[in-house]
């Protein structure tokens, strides 16, 4: 079985500030994580190889620094692993992104790929669904358990208040919960491992004959941040106790025409 | 000259410190007040590869180098220097005898489960008559066909509570002095009949470590367990000391490292006089001369690491690196209890135990005393 695990280097938000003048993130001197979810995704791939054997691939899209995540996906135990690196994916939204790495996957082949469901700096939980879209496979989303069965997986499928066991015909695409797995360490062997293999770099010339220019960077990204900003702290409310209904009622009518809200 | 770890040896150091602050720190408390190891900890770090670092994946090893175990023996030491001592002993005492000394047969049995991480390597050189003096040595080994009999008393050895392997130094000719005499023997702790090990003795410091007298009450030993030649285990003992100094170096690193930061921690909350005790000059100052005393101590322990990686005379530049940084040691974790006063004193905060941790560095492994011999012996003052 061959699973390709899409990971993606994000700023360790347990140490990252916002800028308060611009509410963007301040990225400098902020240690580079592998995102929480992706890991756990990444750990269920190599708990199932172990179960069921195959492959497991790791595939990143990011500057050339998001090297470094795929020798510790590696030193974790993938077997290979891919950076899709230009200057021409640069300022991707999600739908961009997703048809990048739709188009690696296509490359790479896949019985099984997993995501984590979202990134701790955008927060989206778009670009999983995405792929799968781009891929037209099925796609179950918010993992919390993942099991193979022959030609298929078991996933139980996080659902608001509930839980879904869901049947899914390979090929086809699995969002993680951090929930999914608890991550190992990095093998210190693997380590060694990690920096005397190659890591294949997929720039923009060797995606190019599948992918349309326009679909992708800044200038083929649908959607674009104009602005972030820190929210306000609430102030706290109002109890009124002691009240029966009606008066309740009407006090809480008092206080709402009061303030000019109805 | 590059004083920039390479990126292996930097994500070396970032599973080092995750684990250690994941799973060592927890526990580092709890260990030192029952002075017992953890052997789920023990099992752990071996799954993880902690247990054969600088050696070659030819024999299960993690195939890394001296500088990537120095990395490892820092961050450990950080959070518990008994967990430091644990790994130390095993890597550049046990193993590193067998690695340096041994037959490829012998490494294959021995060397390759202390390296890949399903046993325990331990090792008996010091006598209850015969420390610094290694010459006072009592320990005999009688040839007797096939075998050696071991008779004798080891005193002070590290993981003997629970090791499996140990590498022994007996006496095979008392009509010559033992720098000729003694040989070392390969020994299975919990198998061979005739060996006693004691309950762990009471120590001021790295209270959670195993450390025993080891009794060899005629231990038969095949012949085929004999590391080296015969008559050369002083020369055997003397070199993995030398390896090994290293490696306490970068544990006293640790100990002074950690130290400090959990005073820099606790200075920032700390407030008298209406403010942080950080925002004091005076606590400013005395930091910036800890933290370059630190670093100082962490050059000449890479150094002799570099030295050692690139099959140089390193012995003088791991002799260097202990005795300044044992020294450092126990200034930071001095400075660093004094800091938080009488917090600092208390048990409930780590400061105190890595002071009474710090004070074994200056002493095992070779006195700082023994390093001013082996650093001025090698100056050509004569």
């Amino acid at each position: 079985m061959k699973i390709v695990v899409c990971i993606k280097q994000v700023p360790d938000t347990a140490e990252v500030k916002l800028d308060p003048k611009t509410g963007t993130l301040i990225r400098d001197g902020v240690p580079s994580i592998i995102n929480h979810d992706d890991k756990a995704g990444l750990e269920a791939a190599l708990e199932l190889r172990e179960k069921v054997g195959g492959t497991v691939t790791v595939v990143c899209m990011g500057p050339p620094q998001a090297d470094v995540a795929l020798r510790e996906a590696l030193a974790m135990g993938a077997d290979d692993a891919y950076l899709l690196s230009a200057r021409e994916f640069g300022g991707s939204d999600t739908y961009a992104t997703a048809t990048i790495i739709a188009t690696g996957l296509r490359k790479i082949g896949f019985d099984l790929v997993i995501t984590g469901r979202q990134a701790i700096d955008g927060d989206t939980a778009q670009v999983g669904p995405q792929i799968a879209e781009q891929l037209k496979i099925p796609q179950v989303s918010y993992a919390e358990e993942l099991d193979v069965d022959g030609d298929y997986v078991i996933v139980k499928r996080q659902y608001e208040d509930q839980s879904h066991m869901l049947k899914v015909k390979m090929p086809c695409l699995v969002t993680a919960l951090s929930e999914l797995c608890e991550p190992r360490y990095m093998h210190a062997g693997g380590i060694v491992d990690a920096y005397n293999k190659d890591i294949t770099v997929w720039g923009f010339d060797d995606l190019k004959n599948d992918l349309n220019p326009e679909w992708i960077g800044l200038k083929g990204s649908p959607t674009n941040v104009f602005q972030s900003f820190g929210k306000k702290p609430k102030v706290a409310g109002t109890v009124l106790d002691g009240l029966s209904t009606e008066e309740a009622v009407e006090k809480i009518m008092a206080m709402l025409i009061e303030r000019h809200i109805i | 000259m590059d004083f920039q770890l390479s990126k292996m040896h930097l994500l070396q150091q970032e599973l080092y410190r995750k684990f250690a602050e994941t799973e060592i720190a927890p526990l580092a408390h709890d260990m030192d007040e029952s002075e017992v190891y953890s052997q789920e900890l023990l099992q752990k770090m071996q799954k993880y590869g902690f247990f054969g670092i600088p050696y070659g994946k030819e024999y299960g090893g993690v195939g890394a180098d001296t500088l990537a175990y120095t990395l490892c023996m820092e961050e450990v030491s950080k959070v518990d220097a008994s967990t430091g001592i644990t790994i130390s002993v095993h890597t550049s005492l046990c193993c590193s005898c067998i690695n340096e000394f041994g037959t490829e047969e012998q490494k294959q049995k021995f060397l390759r489960p202390l390296v890949d991480g399903s046993k325990i390597g331990c090792y008996g050189l010091t006598e209850p008559g015969a420390g610094s003096d290694v010459q006072g040595a009592q320990t005999v080994a009688v040839e007797d066909g096939d075998d050696y009999i071991i008779t004798g008393s080891k005193v002070f050895t590290t993981n003997s509570g629970f090791a499996d392997t140990c590498v022994v130094f007996a006496l095979t000719d008392r009509s010559v002095p033992a720098a000729k005499g003694m040989t070392a023997f390969i020994v299975d702790l919990k198998e061979m009949p005739g060996i006693t090990v004691s309950e762990n003795i009471q120590r001021m410091g790295i209270r959670a470590a195993s450390n025993c007298i080891v009794t060899y009450d005629k231990v038969r030993v095949p012949k085929d367990r004999v590391l080296g030649k015969v008559g050369s285990g002083f020369k055997i003992a003397m070199k993995a000391l030398d390896a090994g100094r290293i490696g306490i170096a970068a544990q006293a690193v640790g100990i002074a490292q950690g130290a400090l930061n959990e005073a820099i921690k606790y200075g920032k909350e700390r407030k008298q006089f209406g403010k942080t005790i950080n925002s004091f000059q005076n606590t400013q100052f005395k930091m910036a001369e800890l933290q370059t005393k630190i670093d100082a101590a962490r050059l000449l322990t890479w150094r002799a690491a570099k030295e050692k990686d690139n099959h140089g005379n390193y012995g003088p530049y791991a002799a260097m690196a202990k005795l300044f940084a044992s020294d450092v040691a126990n200034e930071v974790t001095r400075a660093c209890v004094q800091f938080m006063g009488g917090y600092g004193y208390c048990r409930e905060y780590p400061v105190e135990r890595m002071m009474r941790d710090a004070k074994i560095t200056e002493i095992y492994e070779g006195t700082s005393e023994v390093m001013k011999m082996v650093i001025s012996g090698s100056m050509k003052l004569k």
